[in-house]
């Protein structure tokens, strides 16, 4: 049980490529902290770095009130799960498991009741003498966390765990994950590029990009009120829809309560389709171009009358003047039909022009 | 155009037949030479057909020698040969996975200049620096011992690479599990980069102890004494008669045997091989 602390990480490779400039996050005891963020952000850098396996070139970690920036992996009393898993391949599940507490000089008694426990736990008691080879994608990731949970740490570190499963096992897992975290109530730090993973996993969500901490805080929080435009195009899928408030239609209904914000924001869910302009809000005339139903909930995908954005385009970002609408149910205008779409003033996200700051107005 | 087929492969069944009797006729003659007297040998007279002194010509091969030159028995040169070879194929193995362990997983200053001086021994085989290699063990006073056999035989620069290519595909993450999981350098070439290498093993063996088991040169150099010959000089002394016959059935005798062990590691190490093969998975 212990809470980690990064106080102003960074990480600067020979050469001068700064991965990891100065990052803050502090994960309380049992609570489970997603870093997401596109590739590249860092994120896997930043795990890697509390695992022990990268050096800490600026700034603390503390695990549990103890500083480990010079501490070896193996004494951080830490777990990690890997992407491709890193079973040893020449071992049995059961060995695979108990390797770790083998080499700590665990009694072997000791060693087959926990190595059973989590095998009960993981449903893999009917192979423990397999190899590896010989399991499926989803019973190798079990493995995988069974070497994790065996060693009863202080902390788990996931690093995109369910990457390699297909989607169906994806969805099971990360339910089941979750179950096993908050029965266990091990402060755990998990990294996905998965948005939905982040969202439904975290009690702390760390949003990160080029190296930076872009936004902390509660998953819903941050869906409500995301910090920036990048974290608002990352966050929610579809991603929000963003355009310039200086384009004429927009300008003319915000009036003077846009204040000093550059960039509108609003979630294609919070849309709907109507001819009336709600006060305060805002309504765009589109033109529908194409349309994808999913069944329970169908998107629109719209160009607007007027475009000529200058939106710097960010991951997860639309092309300027092109809008997506959510509506629920399969009931859709016709491809090429103009439609009128608005959104109440509670829905809007105002961001500064260069959609750093978020701007309530 | 199916006689043709036929034809087309008539012609190819006889081509392969043409170099099978190319590569097995002389062993084959070896074999019927060694079970002959010697006199019928000696007048080229010699039959096609095995002849009826086996037993007795190959145990005065194994266990007396020939009577005329070395006089040493081929078990005692077989012996030589098959320690000299294993030394030097386990010898062979043991350094070079070492280094490339050394070179592959540890950061450590010249790290890339060492890995280019074992690569640039690739050039020098023994015959090159024969002259410098003979005055250190000669110094060292390991001429006629086993050691003075193998020892500068053993670093090998090939083996190195190949473990060396080998270790670059096994996943980081591997090293990283076995970190968290509390092994240090030596617990994890021991428990997970040796099991991972199995295969590579049995294959170097292979190679290696042929190599060893023909080494002709050095062993010619470095043994003077009878008891410490390997087969290869031994052959090679037996034909060399100065007033006397040569002793044909005996020589022959002794080539048939020399080629025995090697025939015998290929075989074997070959299942052993197959199956590291299959149940091989990163």
């Amino acid at each position: 049980m212990a809470n980690v602390t990064l106080r102003n990480v960074r990480k600067t490779y020979t050469g001068g490529f700064e991965a990891i400039k100065g990052v803050n996050v502090d994960v309380g005891d049992g609570q489970f902290c997603v870093l997401v963020g596109p590739s590249g952000c860092g994120k896997s850098t930043l795990l890697r770095m509390v695992a022990g396996l990268e050096t800490v070139t600026g700034g603390e970690i503390d695990i549990g009130g103890k500083v480990v920036n010079q501490v070896e992996p193996a004494d951080r009393d830490i777990a990690m799960v890997f992407q491709n898993y890193a079973l040893y391949p020449h071992m049995s599940v059961f060995n695979n498991m108990a390797y770790g507490l083998r080499n700590r000089g665990m009694k072997e008694a000791e060693i087959k009741t926990r190595v059973e426990e989590a095998a009960r736990v993981l449903e893999l008691s009917a192979m423990l003498e397999r190899k590896p080879r010989q399991l499926s994608g989803g019973q190798r990731q079990r493995v995988a966390m069974g070497r994790a949970i065996v060693r009863q740490p202080k902390v788990f570190l996931f690093d995109e765990p369910l990457s390699n499963l297909d989607a169906k096992l994806r969805i099971a897992m990360r339910v089941e994950i979750r179950k096993l975290q908050r029965r266990l109530n091990v402060t755990s730090i998990y990294v996905t590029h998965d948005q939905l993973e982040a969202m439904t996993l975290a009690d702390i969500l760390v949003v990160m990009n080029g190296g930076q901490v872009e936004q902390i805080g509660n998953p819903l929080a941050i869906y409500e009120k995301p910090a920036t435009t990048f974290v608002a195009s990352f966050i929610g899928a579809p991603p929000m829809n963003l355009m310039a408030t200086r384009a004429d239609e927009i300008k003319s209904q915000l009036g003077g309560s846009a204040g000093d914000a550059g960039i509108l924001g609003i979630r294609p869910e919070d849309f709907v389709i109507t001819d009336q302009t709600p006060a305060g809000g805002v309504a765009l005339s589109l033109t529908v171009e194409a349309i994808e139903r999913v069944g329970a909930e169908t998107f629109v995908y719209g160009a607007r009358a007027e475009e000529e954005q200058h939106v710097a385009a960010t991951p997860g970002e639309l092309p300027p003047g092109e809008i997506i609408v959510r509506i629920p149910g399969t009931e859709a205008p016709a491809i090429g039909e103009k439609i009128r779409v608005a959104a109440v003033r509670s829905k809007l996200h105002l961001f500064s022009g260069d959609g750093r700051k978020r701007v309530e107005a | 155009m199916v006689e043709q087929e036929g034809f087309r492969r008539y012609v190819a069944h006889i081509i392969l037949w043409i170099g099978i009797a190319i590569v097995a006729f002389p062993v084959y003659v070896a074999f019927v030479a060694s079970t002959q007297d010697n006199a019928l040998i000696a007048n080229g007279q010699m039959s096609l057909l095995p002849g009826g002194h086996f037993f007795e010509v190959y145990y005065q091969t194994i266990f007396v020698g020939t009577s005329g030159t070395t006089r040493e028995p081929v078990g005692n040169m077989m012996l030589n040969s098959l320690v000299m070879a294993l030394m030097v194929a386990v010898g062979k193995i043991a350094i070079s996975i070492i280094s490339a362990y050394a070179i592959v997983y540890f950061r450590f200053p010249l790290r890339m200049p060492i890995f280019w001086l074992i690569f640039i021994t690739l050039m020098l085989p023994v015959e090159v620096r024969i002259y410098p290699t003979y005055k250190i063990v000669a110094d060292l006073h390991m001429l006629d011992s086993y050691a003075g056999l193998s020892l500068p035989l053993i670093a090998s620069a090939t083996a190195t690479l190949l473990f060396r290519q080998f270790f670059m595909t096994v996943p980081d993450e591997l090293l990283e599990a076995s970190r968290i999981d509390g092994a240090g350098p030596l617990r994890f070439f021991w428990d997970t980069l040796l099991p991972l290498s199995r295969t590579n093993m049995a294959a170097l063996f292979v190679i290696l102890f042929i190599l060893g088991w023909n080494q002709y040169l050095w062993p010619l150099l470095i043994t003077t004494r009878d008891d410490m010959q390997t087969i290869q000089i031994g052959i090679r002394k037996m034909m060399t008669t100065n007033d006397a016959l040569t002793e044909w059935p005996i020589v022959m005798a002794t080539a048939v045997l020399a080629m025995l062990p090697p025939v015998f590691v290929v075989v074997a190490m070959q299942k052993l091989f197959v199956r590291g093969l299959v149940e091989t998975e990163k």
